[in-house]
């Protein structure tokens, strides 16, 4: 206690120092004054009574130094003056604290920033309580080869009872609903979800409350949960919203709680759309089919485990649980399905399909820190070449080699931490900016912020950076040579050996450092470009699409478009009048599952052939869309046999399907697929479907097309006519020369002049919808090579600053070889060979590491090998011309001394 | 002459903190000038390192100055007691006295004392 007030007291004397110092002098002063009135009144003279008073009260200097010793903390004292006199030498050569604060400003900046994004989504998943405790359960039959096929409700009771998992919560996977009854119709993202589902995360509603837990009410509840944004957007934030009743796909609902702001839904990953109206459903009872083992509900489950379990021993439990039960029902899990349950973090599904992306960025952007920092070290090299004289009769005045240390320490810790400052500055003010360049499809886009966390990170970056980097040049700069510099005098100055040798060392780790990025650069280059070149397999040229959503509600006889008879009027209305619209020439009609690339949720349908014995649990999935005859024309995909259905394939004709090439190899393999029957429901089961099953026959097959993804050319596909299978969720594609800003308004009139219920929303080309498909893979790629063009800028200061170096130190050389009759080319020569041997040695550890970075970021590229000669040798060859440009203005300089001035001014 | 004894490492605060007792509020020359008196011209106080000692009593907050007037009309600091400073006075001079009081017996038992 006595040390710590000690030590507050000595703080406070430090910032109070001046005034103790003066408080000091006043009373000795006050007191000279009392003894030297009280000596005139004993009798002496005004001097001797002066002179008396100052014997009797001692040495007032080394009072006050004493005291100046016990009540201050000389350690900061020191530093205080350190950083002085660092400032003071930063002043001095503007220049030089220019280029070094901007430079580290520039690695400090886009680390931080890099890492901002990774703050919100690697580090913060999943923001709820405990969030370790929270897994993914995915039900796999990899004897089938068919994971994630959902959940059944007797399996999800005995996962509940099972002592495992805290609370066990299911839900659909999300999907579209129209609210209806404001001024426009909307569409928004919506989830049915068992009750217990915000008690799984833990979140509480901040107005209202969420769904009891306990309610196991079969069927569909009429109560909704909606999100603080919806709230706010489509309700004014009205506090009187409770109760209040919500139409949905024309069924009523009551809102019964808010969501306070920021909560994220269950596991939503960048896949799906934010979720904002949760309706809880019992998963039993109709029109949910019969709870048995088989029937499996399409969505996705979310646990909870019990505290202190770890994923490795819930995942023992529960494989013990699947034996078990496998033996108690046999029947219902055949082995040859050898049906599993698996467990994963639930972060992983939020951000596993991203974490490559962004470690890969953080390695190229603490590669570009790396680089800056060492091109500073380089500069205050360089620096101290300079000051070796200033440092030399500071040791010979008698400064210590710690303290020499120490402030240039203060030097370079200064410079850095000026360069954070900077850096944070510049990415505060243009945060806004520097968000839009962020892809929408990054998992918690919204959350990434400029917080005081990653402050905390720059700053302590800058620190570290500060001291590794400062340490290095300072350690060197303290053993100057201090006879050999100051008998040097007048013959300029000249580094130690130790330096020129580091500062070529540095120089090296910079190029191969830089060449390490630009060929990461250039894989992911190349790999987009092969993406963004390849043929897609459909046109995507002047084709728009918009979507418009269909209700459903909760009672099938109140929809008036239950069947694909009521839906063809509708559909076949908005085809007629969109070719009415101006520049339309051709409009066709497909599900959301059409759209090429633009659905990132595909909606899988058991695939069941006829004549292949398949338990309908086991059917393998495979992707329907539903589309109407034109489609095919319109994005020009081509017909490879058999016939394509059209309008007169009505829902009371028999049912036919195109089927894709992937899908003839994978399910008909060396067999003709036309005449083949399947069925795409578990018809058996659906307790809406007529009780006999229906088959749908094959006519024809289509030629591949990149639906899915661009990186997948062959997922197998099954596409079905509109005016046989009716559709919610519709996208109206229209072909022509459109105008995009003003097809949404038109579209709507359009639409809605026929259904004024019906929200028309999202238009964009097909084009847009390619290229936002990629816009990670786009976003890691441009942030890849801006680092990678930093990265070689740098380097190839650092090698100019180098070679100008090398050429002022033996200037003295050249000129004496010069005088002596040397070539000028020679002299050329000789500088531009130190350059490319640096050069050389560079690219040579740069493609070693290269190799290494190469295979570890495989998995990012696509279509380009990870040891690609061509991006390899080119990206030598462009690192060597900069290193050659760099090298060859200092040769030319050397070239040029004139012997005469040089040797008269040395 | 007589030697004159050195003051004792810590006993001049008490020293001040005892004369502002008695004292009230008094200014530094003063405080020099009573402990000179008191102690009969036998102490060699160094009267500068007085000054130091009233800072760090003052930071440490046993004592508190403030402006006044002196007798011969001076603008002089003048330093009183605080609540803490008188606390602190009380149990330094208790435990001085325990001291003085185990010195004395030390000197006054003689051999034939010891059990």
């Amino acid at each position: 206690m006595k040390f710590l007030r000690r030590s507050l007291i000595r703080l406070k004397n430090l910032v109070t120092g001046q005034s103790a110092d003066q408080r000091l002098r006043e009373e000795i002063a006050e007191h000279l004054a009392f003894q030297t009135e009280e000596n005139i009144r004993a009798g002496m003279s005004p001097t001797e009574a002066r002179r008396q008073a100052v014997l009797k009260l001692g040495a007032t200097q080394a009072i006050r130094e004493d005291h100046h010793a016990e009540h201050s903390i000389p350690f900061i004292e020191n530093l205080l003056l350190d950083l002085k006199y660092a400032v003071r030498m930063l002043l001095r050569s503007p220049g030089f604290s220019f280029i070094a604060i901007a430079t580290i400003a520039l690695g400090i900046g886009a680390t931080t920033a890099i890492y901002s994004v990774i703050d919100a989504t690697l580090l913060h998943p999943l923001p709820y309580p405990n969030p370790a405790e929270l897994v993914r359960i995915q039900d796999d039959l990899p004897g089938v080869g068919a994971q994630d096929v959902g959940i059944s409700v007797p399996e999800w009771r005995d996962l509940e009872s099972s002592g495992i998992f805290q609370s066990v919560s299911v839900s659909g996977t999300g999907a579209d609903v129209n609210l209806t009854g404001s001024a426009q119709p909307k569409r928004l993202s919506y989830k049915h979800v068992s009750p217990n589902y915000f008690a799984v995360p833990g979140v509480d509603a901040q107005l209202g409350r969420t769904f009891d837990p306990h309610d196991a009410t079969p069927g569909f509840n009429l109560e909704a949960v909606i999100s603080d944004g919806l709230w706010r957007r489509d309700f004014g934030a009205d506090p009187h919203l409770i109760g209040k009743a919500l139409r949905l796909d024309n069924d009523v609902y009551h809102v019964i709680g808010i969501m306070p702001p920021g909560f994220r839904d269950l596991g939503s990953t960048s896949e799906e759309r934010n979720t904002e109206v949760w309706l809880a459903a019992g998963m039993a009872g109709l029109p949910f089919p019969p709870p048995l083992r088989g029937t499996r509900l399409h969505g996705r489950t979310v646990a909870r485990l019990r505290p202190g379990l770890s994923i490795a021993a819930a995942q023992e439990r529960l494989d013990a649980l699947v034996v078990s039960l496998k033996k108690q029902y046999p029947a219902e899990y055949p082995a040859q399905t050898s049906w599993t349950v698996r467990l994963t973090p639930l972060s992983e599904s939020v951000v596993g399909s991203v974490r490559q992306s962004l470690i890969l960025l953080f390695g190229a952007v603490a590669l570009v820190l790396l680089i800056s920092c060492v091109n500073v070290a380089n500069l205050l090299l360089a620096r101290a070449s300079l000051r070796g004289r200033e440092i030399a009769v500071r040791q010979a005045l008698g400064a210590q080699r710690m303290r020499l240390i120490r402030q240039f320490l203060a030097e370079s810790l200064l410079l850095f931490l000026l360069g954070g400052i900077a850096a944070f500055a510049i990415l505060f003010s243009t945060r806004k900016f520097l968000l839009q360049l962020v892809p929408e499809s990054l998992p918690h886009m919204n959350d990434i912020s400029i917080n005081w966390g990653v402050l905390a990170f720059g700053l302590a970056l800058s620190v570290i950076a500060g001291t590794v980097f400062g340490l290095a040049p300072a350690w060197l700069m303290s053993r100057f040579d201090l006879m050999g510099t100051l008998r040097q005098e007048g013959r300029g100055s000249s580094g130690s050996r130790e330096g020129s040798r580091a500062r070529q060392i540095l120089v090296v780790s910079e190029l191969a450092l830089s060449l390490v990025l630009m060929v990461a650069a250039g894989l992911l280059l190349r790999s987009f470009w092969d993406l963004f070149t390849l043929p897609p397999g459909f046109n995507p040229d002047r084709v728009m699409a918009i979507q418009t959503w269909l209700p459903g509600p909760n009672d099938p006889t109140a929809d008036m478009y239950r069947t694909a008879t009521q839906e063809s009027v509708l559909v076949r209305e908005i085809l007629r009048r969109n070719r009415t619209l101006p520049g339309v020439e051709e409009a066709a009609v497909g599900d959301v599952d059409a759209l090429p690339l633009g659905h990132s949720v595909p909606n899988p349908l058991p695939l069941i052939r006829e004549g292949i014995e398949t338990m309908d649990n086991q059917a393998p999935a495979i992707d329907g869309p539903i589309v109407s005859p034109e489609y095919f024309h319109l994005l020009g995909m081509s017909l490879e046999r058999g016939r394509l259905f059209g309008d007169h394939d009505l829902e009371d004709t028999p049912n036919v399907a195109v089927i894709n090439e992937a899908a003839a190899r994978t399910y008909w393999p060396n067999q003709d697929p036309l005449g083949k029957r399947v069925r795409l429901r578990l018809d058996t089961r659906e307790p809406l479907s007529p009780a006999k099953p229906t088959w749908t026959t094959i006519i024809g097959v289509i030629a591949d097309a990149r639906m899915e993804s661009l990186a997948d050319a062959a997922v197998p596909q099954i596409y079905r006519s509109v005016y046989q299978h009716p559709a919610k969720d519709l996208v109206i594609f229209l072909h022509g020369q459109l105008d995009p800003s003003a097809i949404l308004a038109q579209e709507r009139s359009q639409v809605q002049s026929i259904d004024p219920e019906l929200p028309v929303f999202h238009a964009e080309t097909l084009k847009e919808v390619l290229s936002d498909s990629l816009s990670v893979k786009r976003f890691s790629m441009e942030m890849v090579a801006l680092f990678a063009g930093t990265a070689l800028l740098l380097a190839g200061l650092g090698i100019y600053g180098t070679i100008s170096y090398v050429v002022n130190e033996q200037r003295r050389e050249i000129a004496i070889r010069l005088a002596l009759g040397a070539q000028r080319g020679n002299i050329l020569k000789m500088v531009l060979r130190r350059g490319l041997g640096l050069a050389a040695a560079g690219a040579g550890l740069g493609v070693a590491g290269a190799i290494i970075v190469s295979h570890l970021m495989a998995g990012l590229l696509y279509g380009v090998s990870p040891s690609d000669l061509p991006t390899f040798a080119g990206v030598t060859l462009v690192l060597t011309a900069v290193a050659f440009a760099a090298s060859y203005i200092p040769a030319l300089r050397a070239m040029r001394f004139d012997p005469i001035t040089t040797l008269h001014s040395e | 002459m007589k030697e004159k004894l050195d003051v004792l490492q810590g006993t001049l605060a008490l020293m001040v903190l005892k004369t502002l007792d008695v004292l009230g509020s008094q200014h530094g020359w003063g405080i020099a000038r009573r402990i000179e008196q008191i102690s009969g011209d036998l102490l060699a106080v160094n009267q500068g390192t007085l000054y130091p000692l009233l800072l760090k009593l003052e930071h440490e907050g046993s004592i508190a100055s403030e402006w006044g007037i002196s007798e011969n009309n001076r603008r002089a600091r003048f330093y009183r007691l605080t609540a803490a400073g008188r606390k602190q006075l009380q149990t330094e001079t208790s435990e001085w006295e325990r001291t003085a009081q185990i010195i004395e017996r030390f000197f006054k038992v003689k051999a034939e004392d010891l059990p």
